[in-house]
């Protein structure tokens, strides 16, 4: 039977290469469901008395909490529910951890302590409630910050970082208290300070991270519910955990590393905070020279415009105006008009959310264009219209220094006409000025995205 | 060959063989992937199912039950909205 578990690895590692690709990603996804459902049942049937009902009733719960939020979780608040997952994810690995002391030290005899039982226990199993637990509570500070509250750090300057690093020093004093005792009082007492110390952690680490860096905090914590469960591994000695808990912890990995590549920061750099959290924001009275238009205008200029590129940030979401944009869209590409999307890695609040919100939409993927891809183009472009996106396409990247130095930008400036549907001139997360607002072939459109655009549909029809 | 040693050997060649399944997949499908990770992560039902003993008394159980509930809410939903979201990926219909 354990053999199972090999069957079940292997479709994992399928799954996921079949997800390399749009037109294999359904299968993919698929098969990665076999994976899960070949070690679900390995484990009811080698695990000797089980108790069924403990099983059976969880997974109902679980598995029917799940599906409720599956179906009723909008694609706009797709990152919200990336967070949370990744939250219960760890939380899940934590409380296997958490379990399996219990086990053990109910099983334990007298004078033995956790650490006889060998190295991988001793360290597994306070790493594993260490990292679940900050997954934990991390997510939760995340998910409250993309849901738009404003949560700061309660402590500035140095004496956060000293504070952080009491914490991780009590951490490991617990850890060690926790292995070593033979006292099963004892063990209980550090394994739950652990567990608040990790929790009052895990809040800190995520708080000084600004909203706009929120697509790496979200990929860092799906990384570390994968590394929580390839940690739940060692504890409970099932190296089916092991591998796919690498897998996972790999994958956000990465993404992290896109992310911060597209934002030309360092990793430390965006977890220490900075951008988007302390930073002043500059207001209107900075700007000059900034020409206004209505959708009126906007809609003659679509009707003799050859291609257009429509820009889209996490404005688009907010407004929900991913449908409207497609009729438009649909509209120009009826009269002939060349149209694509221009899609900058970090537009939105986590990896690919544009994408996804697009493709619920109806817009083919095929008309969505990367920044690399698609940045030649701009100068050969009539119209670039951007709907809620800001910092992605300020010209202020180009220079040496400031808050986005050397970000890679989407070169909208280089088209013909730019179009910017915006409600007002305030700036985006880094809180800077956007020279591109001032440019002469720049016009503004202070409306609520959805409006505009809607607008714009019926003028077009109406031309 | 000790347990430990291979253990963290399997760790490692599958974090390998992670870098390069990943690296692979699309801008595009990033949103999906993470989503679909987050159900994989779900794996961790594993170990919460082989910790629901019965006559392992109360806290034990309560926190398997708990491990098991959480896990699965990751599977389902994490499962299902990738699904969800995968299904809306389609080129331009003649």
């Amino acid at each position: 039977m354990e053999y199972l578990y090999l069957l079940s690895a292997l479709l994992f590692v399928f799954g996921i290469k079949r997800l390399a690709s749009v037109k294999t990603c359904r299968q993919g996804n698929r098969l990665s469901q076999a994976g899960m459902f070949v070690a679900v049942v390995a484990t009811l049937m080698t695990v000797g008395n089980l108790s069924w009902v403990v099983v059976i009733i969880a997974i109902l719960i679980g598995g029917g909490i799940g599906a409720y939020i599956a179906k009723k979780t909008p694609t706009t608040e797709m990152p919200e529910m990336v967070a949370a997952l990744n939250g219960f994810g760890g939380f899940a690995s934590a409380l296997v951890a958490l379990a399996a002391l219990v086990l053990v030290a109910g099983a334990m005899s007298e004078n033995a302590t956790l650490a006889d039982g060998g190295l991988v226990n001793a360290i597994s199993t306070p790493v594993t409630i260490l990292i679940g637990i900050v997954t934990l509570t991390g997510s939760v500070i995340a998910y409250l910050k993309l849901s738009g509250k404003n949560i700061v750090h309660p402590v500035k300057g140095d004496a956060r970082h000293y504070l952080h690093a009491a914490l991780g020093l009590a951490i490991v004093g617990c850890s060690l208290l926790m292995v070593l005792t033979s006292s099963t009082g004892l063990m209980a007492t550090a394994a739950i300070l652990l567990v608040l110390v990790a929790a009052v952690l895990g809040v800190l680490l995520v708080m000084p991270i600004g909203g706009a860096d929120m697509p790496v905090v979200v990929s860092l914590l799906n990384s570390y519910s994968g590394v929580a469960g390839a940690a739940a591994g060692f504890v409970v000695d099932k190296p089916v955990l092991i591998v796919v808990g690498a897998l996972v912890g790999t994958s956000g990995l990465i993404l992290t590393q896109i992310m911060c590549k597209a934002m030309n920061r360092s990793l430390g750099n965006v977890l220490l905070g900075g951008i988007g959290d302390d930073s002043v924001a500059e207001d209107a009275r900075d700007y000059q020279s900034i020409k206004q238009s209505g959708p009126e205008e906007i809609a003659m200029l679509l009707d003799g415009a050859g291609s257009v590129i429509f820009v889209p940030g996490y404005g688009l979401a907010v407004a929900q105006a991913q449908h409207v944009v497609r009729e438009l869209a649909d509209l120009l590409s009826a009269k002939g008009t060349e149209v694509r999307y221009a899609i900058h890695p970090v537009a939105g609040r986590m990896p690919g959310h544009m994408n996804v919100l697009l493709a619920e939409s109806d817009v083919p993927y095929d008309q969505l264009w990367e920044m690399e891809r698609i940045n030649g183009d701009f100068k050969n472009t009539d119209v670039v219209i951007i709907v809620g996106a800001n910092d992605v396409v300020n010209p202020a990247a180009r220079e040496d220094t400031g808050p986005i130095a050397g970000m890679p930008i989407l070169d909208v400036d280089h088209a013909q006409t730019v179009v910017v549907i915006k409600r007002s001139l305030s700036p985006g997360y880094a809180g800077i000025k956007n020279p591109l607002f001032e440019l002469d072939n720049t016009l503004m459109v202070f409306m609520d995205a959805k409006a505009a655009l809607e607008e714009m549909v019926k003028e077009v029809k109406d031309l | 060959m000790d347990q430990v040693f291979l253990f963290l050997l399997v760790f490692l060649l599958a974090a390998l063989l992670g870098f390069e399944l990943i690296s692979k997949v699309p801008p595009t499908l990033h949103t999906p992937l993470m989503s679909g990770s987050n159900a994989i992560s779900g794996i961790t039902i594993v170990g919460a199912i082989m910790c629901a003993q019965s006559g392992s008394g109360f806290l034990a159980q309560a926190l398997a039950f708990l491990g098991i509930m959480l896990a699965s809410i990751n599977v389902v939903g994490g499962y299902m909205v990738t699904d969800r979201m995968l299904s809306s990926f389609k080129k331009k219909e003649k």
